[in-house]
């Protein structure tokens, strides 16, 4: 899942400065699970800029709604009936949601609520962590599933390095060494001949920007379309 | 209620979030101890501290509230193990929401009542209104009644939902329905 967390009030505050009528649009999805940007959290930034707003003498309109997801247009479409009352529109979407929204409505200020920082697990009520960087080439096989591209401070394939300090990385000695996992996981599962096998340099091609992929039973479609 | 000149001094108006069976039952104690405390304090009843949302009590403040409080059972008491917990973090997080709008966090508190405390029941609802009195009015209260948005109704689901997934039940290669071809019954 995509995690995020909210701007400060401050910040959002500074990016509504001026308008009168601002719709806080909510999605249901990602950021909903982290709790940064689904229906109850456009609720509390609502009601947050509504008093505010009242305290500082503003007289402005804050209203809520929270669609499916952002990063579909069939669920942007439904604010359709709704955008043209307002002056901006506040986005507690992860960032693809927010650009796809403003793509969406091309004549309105779309303004982002959240900042995006990962994709990640839950490791606990309140807490996520990264596990994948999406970098197109998935060697968790080769690595007794533990992601060697996110988890070490050097992105090593093969690893660990000089660096690694009884389990700790030496970038952080709060953090695990990815290697140390890698080889503790590896030892568990009797397949630690795997850590002998030399990978051959990354390659990052795939991982160029923006990355763009069309599903195999869409591209004859698309294809037939041009 | 009877209107007020202004000569009158300001009184404050609370709101106390009592779950069911600590807070209230003391509250009810309290009652039938014939025990005097602040006529400030509106008690809303609730299964568990636990059900409390940053939400409702900001809207609280957002409605003009001076002060809120929430009373739930003592630490370990809690009927359904640990709502009372949760409901202290969630108190202590819209505290630090109420800072950041601009209202002094302290109209906000959380109390533990354990339900055979009738006269604790009267002396936090003393003590809250007392600290409240001291902090003065809410300056929302002016502008509740104001409308400056809310919700939107949300529209109607063009795309039909999708059926509902059975996500967690594992689907054996033994219970796939087989097919009729070459295999009559």
């Amino acid at each position: 899942m995509i995690v995020a967390e909210r701007k400060s009030l401050d910040q959002i505050e500074s990016m509504i400065e001026g308008f009168e009528k601002v719709l806080i649009a909510g999605c249901g999805t990602c950021v909903a699970v982290c709790m940064s940007g689904g229906e109850k959290q456009v609720e509390l930034l609502a009601a947050e800029l509504r008093m505010k707003g009242k305290l500082a003498g503003r007289n402005r309109r804050i209203d809520e709604i929270t669609v499916t997801r952002q990063c579909d247009k069939e669920y942007l479409d439904q604010l359709a009936r709704y955008v043209d009352q307002y002056d901006a529109i506040v986005s507690t979407a992860c960032g693809a949601g927010v650009q796809f929204l403003a793509e969406r409505y091309d004549t309105k200020i779309v303004l982002p609520a959240l900042n995006t920082r990962f994709i990640g697990v839950a490791e606990g009520p309140g807490v996520w962590s990264q596990r994948c960087m999406a970098c197109a080439e998935c060697i968790l096989d080769q690595t007794g599933g533990i992601c060697p591209m996110t988890l070490c401070a050097k992105n090593l394939l093969n690893g660990p390095c000089g660096g690694t300090n009884h389990g700790k990385c030496e970038v952080d000695s709060q953090k695990d060494c990815a290697w140390t996992l890698i080889y503790r996981r590896l030892e568990k599962l009797g397949r630690l001949d795997l850590m002998t096998k030399i990978q051959p340099p990354k390659n990052y091609q795939p991982m160029t920007k923006p990355g763009r992929f069309t599903h195999e039973a869409f591209e004859q479609a698309e294809g037939n379309e041009e | 209620m009877t209107d007020k000149t202004q000569a009158d001094p300001f009184e404050p108006k609370l709101v106390a979030f009592c779950c069911t069976y600590c807070a209230y039952t003391a509250g009810d104690l309290a009652g039938s101890m014939r025990l005097d405390y602040a006529p400030n304090v509106r008690v809303v009843k609730i299964l568990c501290t636990g059900k409390i949302d940053a939400v409702l009590l900001l809207r609280a403040f957002e409605d003009g509230a001076d002060g809120v409080y929430v009373a739930g059972c003592a630490r370990g008491d809690c009927h359904f193990l640990e709502g009372n917990l949760r409901a202290i973090q969630v108190v202590a997080y819209a505290k630090k929401l109420l800072a950041e709008i601009g209202v002094e966090p302290e109209r906000l508190e959380f109390f533990h009542i354990p339900a055979s405390a009738g006269p604790l029941f009267a002396a936090r609802a003393n003590e809250m209104t007392d600290r409240v009195r001291k902090l003065g009015p809410n300056r929302l209260r002016a502008a509740a009644g104001q409308d400056a948005g809310g919700k939107l109704g949300n529209p109607v689901d063009e795309h039909a939902p999708l059926p509902p997934a059975r996500f967690g039940r594992l689907i054996t290669d033994a219970e796939r329905v087989v097919g009729r071809i070459g295999n009559p019954p």
